[in-house]
C-alpha cells in the first residue's frame, strides 16, 4: 500500500511495549512500520477508526508523541535462502553476528536494521538440468541449488503463489542472493526476476501439496523418548516440567543427536548462556548421522529473556517459517522452542497493553487457538512442486508452568493440540534421575506407527519389549506405595524382585546423562540390547525365585551392576562386549540354579 | 537534550504523579520534581497519551500539594555517573553519597536500564569458584559469571552463609593480580542486616572493595526498583570496562518484587498469580540476565542474591520466576537448620546449572562428576529410607535400607554440617569418598570401577 506523501502517521500514545498512531485514513493489520526517528521496527495488532496500535519490537524509551511513523505496505516477513543455516537470529531475524560486528559492542542497540541474509556473500548455484527456456513453472518447483553447508544443500525454489514461463535460467555460476537467477513471465505477461532468496510473511503458513500420515520415528538417541515415548517425524510433543528439571538439557540433547535433516532451535525468552552454549558446543559436534559438524544443520533464534517482549512474540513465527522452508526443499526438520511459555507470556503482556479481557490467569482468550496455529505448523508433507518431495516438521515445545502446577493454561492447551508428552518431574529431577520424563503419567500417540516401522526396521520385538519392561515399572509404582507402609523386606520375594529390575531399568536404562561422553547419546540398537538384557535378567532370575533361591542373592549378583553401568562403560558400538554380558547373565543364573538344585 | 518545566499537576494517586497539557517528553525519561523548602524527587516517566504524561515518583509522593509542584523534565533517562572511585564508597539508591563524601563527578555516564548482552558476545562461564562449603564445591559448584540466588526463610542464616562465601571464596589458580571489587545492592533491608553487611564488609576487610547502594526497609518502595539497576550498572561499569571480576550481592529479591507489585497496582495493570504482575519474570530478567563474561573484556560479573521465601514456598512466584532465570539456586532447609546443621542447604534442591562445565579434569578433580552423581543419588536413597522408617520404625528396615538410611545421616552430620570454616574442595571430595566407602560396592554405580579402585581400594589399602 503506497503512503500518500500528504497522510503523515504520528505516535500519540505511548505505553509498554506499543505505541498508538494516529494520522493516515487506512492501516493494514500486521503491517511493518518503522516507529520514530530511530526507526524502530514495529507491526499493526489492532486498529480503531483512525487509530492503529503498534506492538514495537525494540524499546521505547526515548519516543515522543508526535514523532513520526512510516508504514512499510510489507506484513513482518523472513528473509528465507541460502545461508540460514548455522547461523543466529534475534526474534525478527536480524542476525546477531553481524549486528555485533556491525556496532562493535557486546550490548545489542536499538534502531539496528541488518538483512538476516548477507547481501554480499556469493554462492555457487547449479540450475536444474531439466529445466529449460520456456518451461512453465509453478510455485515450489526446483530451480536449481545451492550447496549451503557441507550436510545441506539448498533446493532454489520457485516462491509459493509465482508461476508462468521461464523466460531465461543462469547457468552454474556465483551469485549473490539477491541476484537474478531466473525470469518468468506469468499469466498476466508481467514479468518477474527470480532470485535465490525470497521473502515470506511469518505468520502465514507456507502452502503444501498435501498432508500425509507420519510414518517413521525420529531418532533422537534418548532411550526413554525412543523406546518409551517416541515422537515421529512430522509429530509433536510437548516439554512441561518446573524450573531446573531438564527441559533445556533435553531440547539441546535433541538437537544435537536426532536424526532431523535441519534443526531450527529457538531460544524464546530464556537464558543468554544458554544459548551461547549453543554457539560454542556445536561447531565442535560431529552430527553421529552424517559426521558433519552439527552447526552445519542449525540455525537459531535467540530472543533471550531481557530482550523485548514484542520480538518474543515474533519469534515463535519466525522460527517456524524458516522451519518450512527447509521443509518444503524435502528434509526433515526438528523444530525446538524453548519456552512456548515465555511466548505466551508475551502474548499477555500485549494483551494486557490493549487492555483486552483476560480469561485465565491474565491471559487472553485467543491463547488457545494461536497455540493451534503454531502446533498445526507441524507435519509431514508432500511439497509444493516438481520434483516430487516429503518434508517434515517437528514441533517440540518446552512449557514452564509456574509452580510446577501442570493445570495452568498454557500447559492446559498445549496438551490439547501436541500428540505426545513428556512430563517432568521435580521429584526425579531432585534426586538427579535424569532426564526426569516421569514414565507414569507420559505419553506419546505414535507407538502404533512406530510399531509398524519396527517391524519393518527389523526391530519386532521392539513392542513387546517396551511392553514388558511398561508392565514392570507399573507394577513397581504398586508395590511402592506398599513398601512405603510395610517395607519391602515383608514383600514375598517375586515382587522383591520386580522392585529389584523395576530399579535396574530406571538407574540403567531410563536415566540418561547427558554430559557423558558414551551415553550422551545411544544409539537404537543398544538401546535394544539394554532392554533385552534386563529382561533376560528378570525371567531367569523369576524362575529361580520360584525355586526358592533366596532374593538377597540375586540383588548381591556382581550382574546387577554391570547391568546398570553397561551404558557408560560400553562403547556405543561395542557389541561383543554387549554380548559377554548375556553370557555372564546366563553363567550367574546357572550356578545359583545348580546350587539349589534346580537346572535352569 | 533540552530540559522542560511544568508546573503543576493533575492527579496524584499512590506513587504515580499525571501531568496534562504538556507536549515534548520523551518515554522512560528521568525527571525531578521540585518543591519549596524540601529536597526534590526524582522519577520517571511510565506512559504518555497525548498531552497527558504518566510519572512514577521514587520517593512517593506524600506531602506533595498539587499547584506547588515543578516538573523539570531532562529528555533522557536516568543516568549514573560511573568512576574506579566509587569503590568503596556508600550511596543511596541514586547514587547520592551516603557516607559523607563528595558526590561522584565523572565524564562518564551510564543508562541504569542497561542493554541485553548480545548471545553471541558472552562468553560462557567455566571457572569455578571455590567458597571452601563443601555442599557448594563439591555438590552445587559456583562458578564465575554466574547468577545464583540464595532461597531462603525467615529465620535462616543465609547472610552468615553469604558471610562465609566473602570471606573465603577464592579462584583457584586465578592471576593475584585481578582486580576485584564487590557491589552491594541493599534492597529493602532491616537495619539489623544492613549493620550485618558492613560488618561482614570491616571484618574481611574488604570495605575498601566495596560499593553500596543502600535501600533500607524504612526508604521508598519505588526507590526499590532502581536499586538494583544502579547496582547492575556499577557492575557492569566495573567488570566491563575496568576489567574487575565483580561479586555483585542482592539482598533481598523479594522485597524488590513486592515494591514491583505494589507499582504495579497503583498502574492498574493486569494482575497475573497472587497480585504479581505478568511482567514480573522479564523485568526480573532484566536484573539477573546483567550477569555474566563478555568478550574483549577481563572482568566479570557474579551475582548472587537474597530470596526469602514467603512461608518457605519455592512455588510461590518470586523464587518460581526467579528459578526460570537464574543459573541455579542455593536453597537452605528449615529442618536441617532445626537439627543444628550449619549451612543448612539442601544439596538436592539446590542446583547449579554452570557446575557441569566448571568441574572435573582439567577444572577442579577427574573424579568430581560422578563422585557428585553418586552423593546425590545415594543421599537421595537414603532419604527416602528415612520416611519409610519413620512410617515402619528403623528396626524394620533391611540391611540394606539401614546402610543407606546411614549414609544419609552420616552425609548430613559430616559433609554438609561443616560449621562456618573453611574446607577445601579437595577435602570435601575426599571426604565424599571416604562416606561412600562405608556402602556396598554394588550400591557404587555411579562411579566407575577405576575410580573405586583408586578412591576406595587403595586408600583402604594406604592406610590398613
Ligand atoms: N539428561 C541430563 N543429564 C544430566 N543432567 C541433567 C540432564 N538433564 C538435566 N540435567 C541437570 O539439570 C539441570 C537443569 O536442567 P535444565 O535443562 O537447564 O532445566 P530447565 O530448562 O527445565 O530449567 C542441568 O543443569 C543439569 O545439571
Ligand atoms: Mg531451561
Amino acid at each position: 500500500m503506497p503512503q500518500s506523501t500528504k497522510e503523515r502517521a504520528r505516535i500519540v500514545t505511548i505505553k509498554g511495549s506499543t505505541v498508538e498512531v494516529r494520522g493516515l485514513s487506512s492501516y493494514r493489520m500486521g503491517e511493518i512500520t518503522y516507529v520514530g526517528e530511530e526507526r524502530l521496527i514495529g507491526e499493526i495488532i489492532e486498529i480503531e477508526r483512525d487509530f492503529a496500535t503498534v506492538q514495537v519490537y525494540e524499546p521505547l524509551e526515548g519516543l515522543k508523541i508526535n514523532d513520526p511513523v512510516h508504514l512499510t505496505g510489507k506484513s513482518l516477513s523472513a528473509e528465507l535462502g541460502p545461508g540460514l543455516l548455522s547461523n543466529i537470529f534475534d526474534g525478527i531475524q536480524r542476525p546477531l553476528e553481524q549486528i555485533k560486528k556491525a556496532t562493535s559492542s557486546s550490548f545489542i542497540q536499538r534502531g539496528i536494521h541488518i538483512n538476516a541474509l548477507d547481501r554480499h556473500k556469493k554462492w555457487q548455484f547449479e540450475p536444474s538440468k531439466d529445466l529449460t527456456k520456456g518451461n512453465l513453472v509453478k510455485g515450489g518447483d526446483v530451480l536449481g541449488f545451492v550447496q549451503e553447508t557441507e550436510t545441506i544443500k539448498c533446493n532454489i525454489l520457485v516462491p509459493p503463489n509465482t508461476n508462468g514461463e521461464l523466460l531465461s535460467i543462469q547457468d552454474k555460476g556465483e551469485f549473490k542472493i539477491t541476484d537474478p537467477i531466473a525470469e518468468l513471465e506469468g499469466s498476466d505477461k508481467k514479468k518477474k526476476e527470480l532470485t535465490l532468496m525470497h521473502e515470506w510473511p511469518v505468520r502465514v503458513a507456507r502452502p503444501f501439496l498435501k498432508k500425509l500420515p507420519v510414518s517413521e520415528p525420529l531418532v533422537t538417541g534418548q532411550r526413554i523418548i525412543d523406546m518409551f515415548f517416541p515422537i515421529t517425524k512430522g509429530g509433536t510433543a510437548a516439554i512441561p516440567g518446573g524450573f531446573g528439571t531438564g527441559k533445556t538439557i533435553l531440547q539441546h540433547q535433541l538437537s544435537k543427536w536426532s536424526n532431523a535433516d535441519v534443526v531450527v532451535y529457538i531460544g524464546c525468552g530464556e537464558r543468554g548462556n544458554e544459548m551461547t552454549e549453543v554457539l560454542r558446543e556445536f561447531p565442535k559436534l560431529v552430527d553421529p548421522h552424517t559426521q558433519n559438524p552439527l552447526m552445519d544443520r542449525t540455525l537459531l533464534i535467540a530472543n533471550v529473556s531481557n530482550m523485548p517482549v514484542a520480538a518474543r512474540e515474533a519469534s515463535i513465527y519466525m522460527g517456524i517459517t524458516m522451519a518450512e522452508f527447509y521443509r518444503d526443499q524435502g528434509y526433515s526438520v526438528l523444530l525446538t522452542a524453548d519456552s512456548t511459555s515465555r511466548w505466551a507470556e508475551a502474548l499477555r503482556e500485549i494483551a494486557g497493553q490493549l487492555e483486552e479481557m483476560p480469561v485465565e490467569e491474565g491471559y487472553p482468550a485467543y491463547l488457545g487457538a494461536r497455540l493451534a496455529n503454531f502446533y498445526e505448523r507441524a507435519g509431514q508433507v508432500v511439497t509444493l512442486g516438481a520434483p516430487y518431495r516429503e518434508g517434515s516438521i517437528n514441533i517440540t515445545a518446552a512449557v514452564s508452568p509456574p509452580g510446577g502446577d501442570f493445570s495452568e493454561p498454557v500447559t492446559a492447551n498445549t496438551k490439547r493440540f501436541v500428540k505426545t508428552f513428556w512430563g517432568l518431574d521435580s521429584n526425579l529431577a531432585n534426586r538427579k534421575h535424569f532426564p526426569s520424563i516421569n514414565w507414569l503419567n507420559s505419553y506419546s500417540g505414535y507407538i502404533k506407527i512406530i510399531e509398524e516401522w519396527a517391524l519393518e526396521a527389523n526391530l519386532e520385538d521392539w513392542g513387546r519389549y517396551r511392553q514388558e519392561m511398561f508392565t514392570i515399572l507399573q507394577k513397581d509404582d504398586e508395590l511402592q506405595h506398599i513398601a512405603e507402609l510395610i517395607g519391602s523386606k515383608a514383600l514375598p520375594a517375586d515382587e522383591q524382585l520386580i522392585i529389584l529390575v523395576a530399579e535396574i531399568i530406571k538407574e540403567g536404562f531410563l536415566q540418561q546423562n547427558a554430559f557423558d561422553k558414551i551415553d550422551s547419546f545411544c544409539p537404537i540398537e543398544k538401546q535394544m540390547k539394554m532392554m533385552k538384557l534386563m529382561l533376560l535378567f528378570y525371567n531367569r532370575a523369576e524362575v529361580l525365585i520360584k525355586n526358592g533361591c533366596p532374593i538377597s542373592l540375586i540383588i548381591s549378583l556382581k550382574t546387577v551392576q554391570i547391568l546398570k553401568r553397561m551404558k557408560e562403560d560400553i562403547q556405543n558400538d561395542n557389541i561383543i562386549k554387549m554380548n559377554k554380558i548375556e553370557d555372564y547373565i546366563h553363567t550367574d543364573m546357572e550356578e545359583l540354579g545348580s546350587k539349589y538344585g534346580y537346572k535352569v | 537534550m533540552a530540559r522542560i518545566t511544568v508546573s503543576g499537576v493533575s492527579e496524584i494517586r499512590g506513587p504515580i504523579i499525571i501531568i496534562e497539557g504538556v507536549t515534548g517528553i520523551r518515554m522512560g525519561e528521568y525527571l525531578e520534581v521540585n518543591l519549596p523548602n524540601k529536597p526534590s524527587r526524582k522519577g520517571r516517566v511510565l506512559a504518555i497519551e497525548e498531552e497527558r504524561v504518566i510519572i512514577l515518583l521514587y520517593q512517593g509522593t506524600y506531602e506533595l500539594e498539587k499547584d506547588e509542584i515543578e516538573t523539570e523534565f531532562f529528555g533522557r533517562t536516568m543516568q549514573l555517573f560511573v568512576a574506579e572511585d566509587m569503590i568503596g564508597r556508600v550511596f543511596n539508591s541514586q547514587g547520592e553519597p551516603l557516607d559523607g563524601l563528595p558526590s561522584i563527578y565523572s565524564d562518564e555516564y551510564r543508562d541504569i536500564n542497561g542493554s541485553p548482552i548480545n548471545p553471541t558476545s558472552r562468553i560462557y562461564p567455566r571457572d569455578y569458584i571455590e567458597t571452601g562449603i563443601s555442599s557448594i564445591d563439591s555438590m552445587n559448584t559456583l562458578v564465575r559469571g554466574q547468577k545464583l540466588p540464595i532461597f531462603t526463610g525467615a529465620g535462616l542464616p543465609n547472610n552468615q552463609l553469604i558471610g562465609q562465601i566473602v570471606k573465603q571464596a577464592r579462584i583457584v589458580g586465578a592471576d593475584s593480580e585481578d582486580k576485584f571489587a564487590i557491589v552491594f545492592g541493599a534492597m529493602g533491608l532491616t537495619m539489623d542486616d544492613y549493620i550485618y553487611f558492613q560488618r561482614l564488609f570491616e571484618e574481611t576487610g574488604t570495605l575498601n572493595k566495596v560499593v553500596m547502594y543502600t535501600n533500607l526497609a524504612s526508604d521508598s518502595a519505588a526507590e526499590r526498583l532502581i536499586t538494583p539497576r544502579v547496582a547492575l550498572t556499577t557492575a557492569e561499569y566495573l567488570a566491563f570496562d575496568k576489567g574487575y571480576h565483580v561479586l555483585a550481592i542482592l539482598s533481598d529479591i523479594t522485597n524488590y518484587c513486592q515494591a514491583l507489585r505494589e507499582i504495579s497496582v497503583a498502574l492498574e495493570t493486569v494482575p497475573s498469580r497472587k497480585g504479581f504482575p505478568g511482567y514480573m519474570y522479564s523485568d526480573l530478567a532484566s536484573i539477573y540476565e546483567r550477569a555474566g563474561i563478555i568478550e574483549d573484556s577481563q572482568g566479570s560479573i557474579t551475582l548472587i542474591a537474597n530470596l526469602t521465601m514467603p512461608n518457605d514456598d519455592i512455588t510461590h512466584p518470586i523464587p518460581d520466576l526467579t528459578g526460570y532465570i537464574t543459573e541455579g539456586q542455593i536453597i537452605l532447609d528449615r529442618s536441617l537448620h532445626n537439627r543444628g546443621i550449619y549451612p543448612p542447604i539442601d544439596v538436592l534442591g539446590s542446583l547449579s546449572r554452570l557446575m557441569k562445565d566448571g568441574i572435573g579434569e582439567g577444572y577442579t578433580r577427574k573424579d568430581h562428576p560422578s563422585l557428585s552423581n553418586q552423593l546425590y543419588a545415594s543421599y537421595a536413597e537414603g532419604l527416602d529410607k528415612r520416611r519409610l522408617a519413620e512410617v515402619i520404625g528403623k528396626k524394620e528396615l533391611n540391611r540394606r535400607d539401614q546402610i543407606l538410611y546411614e549414609f544419609a545421616d552420616k552425609f548430613e552430620d559430616n559433609f554438609v554440617n561443616q560449621g562456618d570454616v573453611y574446607r577445601s574442595n579437595e577435602d570435601s571430595l575426599n571426604l565424599g569418598w571416604s562416606l561412600l566407602s562405608n556402602l556396598p560396592e554394588t550400591e557404587l554405580t555411579k562411579v566407575s570401577e577405576d575410580l573405586i579402585r583408586e578412591h576406595i581400594h587403595n586408600k583402604g589399602a594406604d592406610s590398613d
